[in-house]
């Protein structure tokens, strides 16, 4: 019996999300008693030192298997088979891509008790859980109660601080059985321009608004992100029009984003756009009409003309990294 | 080499959920347990009639698909909702007499109905707009042991054969392969269509079914529910002190 950790690399590296859920592990661990243990999907590598701060110290790879270019059917079959074999009886996801696809589809394979996208653990009292969450698009939260031996949860990114620990980890391996697969990944294409971290997973963003005019002032927002190391969005209207890219749409029908800073250029906030954004931690808005409805749902507001401000912006921001560096 | 046509009948079902128009006011009843319908305008959650249900009505029209089918697990206060689905050209619909908060009870249900009457394609939304979960297309999908298509921006069908882009982390995967599979639908897959008068007065025939449910253990309660604080009072800088901004970014938000 144990809790498991499913653990997910990028380029070689433990990714943030990871260490997130590892933390949560850990605490769920010390109140369940039972020892916490970390699975992860890789065809090859790496060294186990990259799980050291995790403070999980059995780690299995589940071999030839990659969290992004094998189908998930395979995943699920393969990490299923794993749990089964190993007497897992409580599963922690991160509520990302792969936790959204594998998380449900495992519960209902160890017929466990489920909740997704939680943002905190608030009580283990025997076989029952008490999670929290975040429901219509973060106006209001749920507590739900788990019943059950099994357990499984997602974890929405972003929601625990990630601590890491004096600890080393020791790799095992996993072969699973073949499995038949209808389905095949053809082909992979990268959407994000150069090196700015996929808008779900970014923890700062920049993003336009029809405010901005045109697509050739693109350049204020995308200086301005550069200069956050931020990953820039923009609103409907502004994909609609082909201004910006269509994966660059965030909102109720576009892309929920929980970054801890959001800055919002030209964008009126509608309730739509809101939706999609108002789980960021920080939230700052520039518009030069005061009566926006964005101001409303705003932490700081500028407001001016996106032209001379966001210059203005980014040039304090320059003179502040000077004088911090 | 030439090969026959199977002839077996592509049905596509759709999954919907009932929810709160997004512009609703939230709140709750009952000591917090209970969401407050009173007042609300219900709506079919977006992602299941933009999306799945639009798309399965297009590869219908455009022969790739015999029928589409609508299932919602739910109180019968939901029918309005059931025949909006209908009005858009749906051919029939199956509504659950049954109300959960456990999802997999929900995808229980919509899996046994899809094994009994073989359908073989399945089109969910990615996730309904109130309890944002995004699991009962996965569950329905391991229930089964069909493959899963998580948030598809592309579908299209050749007899049986499905190709599709699913989101990854910063980009899509092109994905090919054989029904039966569960789809997950999110934005891209097809563009939003209002019913017109015509769909309107059909709906209101087209057969609707109610079925009991099937015994099934629910392991998820609401303990309650609640309204989060909304953002305290935002504070305004001019143009001229954004210096301060950035300072508060540091020092209060601690963001930068
Ligand atoms: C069912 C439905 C779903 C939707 N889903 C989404 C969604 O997912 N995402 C989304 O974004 N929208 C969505 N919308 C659209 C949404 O309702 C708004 O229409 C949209 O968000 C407005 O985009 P905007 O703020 O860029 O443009 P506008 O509403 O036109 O606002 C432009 C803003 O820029 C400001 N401005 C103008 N000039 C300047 C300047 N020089 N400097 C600074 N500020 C300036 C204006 O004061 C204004 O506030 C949806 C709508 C519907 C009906
Ligand atoms: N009660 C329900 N009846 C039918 N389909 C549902 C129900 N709840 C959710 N779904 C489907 O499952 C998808 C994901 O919902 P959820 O897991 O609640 O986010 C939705 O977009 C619907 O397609």
């Amino acid at each position: 019996m144990s809790v498991l950790v499913l653990l997910d690399l990028k380029n070689g590296q433990l990714k943030k999300s990871s260490m997130e859920l590892a933390t949560l592990g850990r605490n769920i661990s010390e109140k369940t008693g039972l020892p916490l243990t970390g699975a992860f999907f890789s065809e090859t590598g790496p060294e186990a030192n990259i799980f050291s701060g995790t403070g999980i110290t059995k780690i299995t790879r589940i071999i030839g298997l990659d969290s992004l270019k094998s189908p998930d059917f395979l995943l699920l079959h393969a990490l299923n088979e794993f749990i089964q074999k190993n007497g897992v009886k409580i599963v922690l996801f991160s509520f990302d891509n792969l936790g959204k696809s594998l998380a449900p589809g495992l519960a209902a394979k160890m017929d466990a008790a489920f909740a997704s996208g939680i943002s905190q653990v608030e009580e283990i009292s025997g076989n029952t859980w008490v999670v929290k969450k975040n429901i219509f698009s973060g106006k209001a939260f749920a507590r739900y109660e788990l019943q059950g031996e099994k357990i499984v949860i997602s974890l929405i990114p972003n929601s625990i601080e990630p601590i890491t620990v004096n600890s080393t980890a020791e790799l095992s391996e996993f072969q699973p059985s073949p499995k038949v697969c209808g389905f095949q990944i053809k082909e992979i294409k990268k959407l994000s321009e150069g090196n700015m971290v996929p808008l779900p997973e970014a923890e700062r963003v920049v993003s336009g608004g029809r405010g901005l005019k045109g697509p050739e002032n693109w350049y204020l927002v995308e200086e301005l992100a550069k200069e956050l190391n931020a990953t820039t969005a923009c609103s409907r209207p502004v994909a609609d029009m082909h201004w910006r890219p269509h994966h660059e749409h965030v909102g109720q029908t576009g892309i929920t984003i929980r970054p801890n800073l959001y800055i919002a250029i030209g964008i009126s906030g509608a309730i739509q756009h809101l939706a999609g954004v108002n789980g960021s931690k920080t939230i700052v808005v520039i518009n030069n009409d005061k009566e926006a409805p964005f101001f409303k749902s705003a932490d700081y507001g500028v407001v001016g003309d996106a032209f001379t401000v966001v210059p203005k912006f980014i040039d304090a921001i320059r003179k502040w990294k000077a004088q911090h560096q | 080499m030439l090969y026959l046509h199977s002839f077996e009948i592509m049905k596509i079902l759709v999954p919907i959920s009932n929810v709160p128009d997004t512009t609703s006011k939230i709140s709750f009843t009952d000591n917090d347990t209970r969401f407050n319908g009173q007042g609300i305008t219900w709506i079919v959650n977006p992602y299941d009639e933009w999306y799945a249900l639009v798309r399965a009505l297009e590869l219908k029209e455009s022969g790739k698909a015999d029928k589409v089918t609508i299932i919602h697990v739910g109180l019968s206060d939901s029918e309005p909702t059931i025949r909006k689905g209908l009005a858009l050209g749906a051919d029939d619909a199956v509504r659950i007499n049954a109300e959960s908060s456990d999802s997999l009870y929900v995808a229980y249900q919509i899996a046994d109905y899809a094994k009994n009457n073989s359908y073989e394609l399945i089109l969910t939304g990615k996730e309904s707009i109130q309890y944002n979960g995004s699991a009962v297309g996965s569950m329905i999908a391991a229930l089964l042991d069909y493959p899963f298509l998580s948030q598809a921006s592309f579908l299209d069908l050749n007899g049986t054969t499905l190709t599709l882009h699913v989101e990854t982390e910063g980009g899509i995967k092109v994905v090919e392969g054989q029904a039966p599979a569960v789809v997950s639908c999110a934005k891209g897959m097809a563009e939003q269509r209002i019913p017109n008068m015509r769909g309107i007065m059909a709906a209101r025939t087209k057969p609707l079914q109610t079925l009991d449910p099937k015994p099934f253990r629910q392991n998820v309660k609401v303990r309650n529910f609640g309204l989060n604080p909304g953002r305290s009072e935002c504070k305004l800088f001019t143009e001229d002190q954004l210096d301060k901004l950035v300072e508060a970014l540091h020092k209060e938000a601690k963001v930068i």
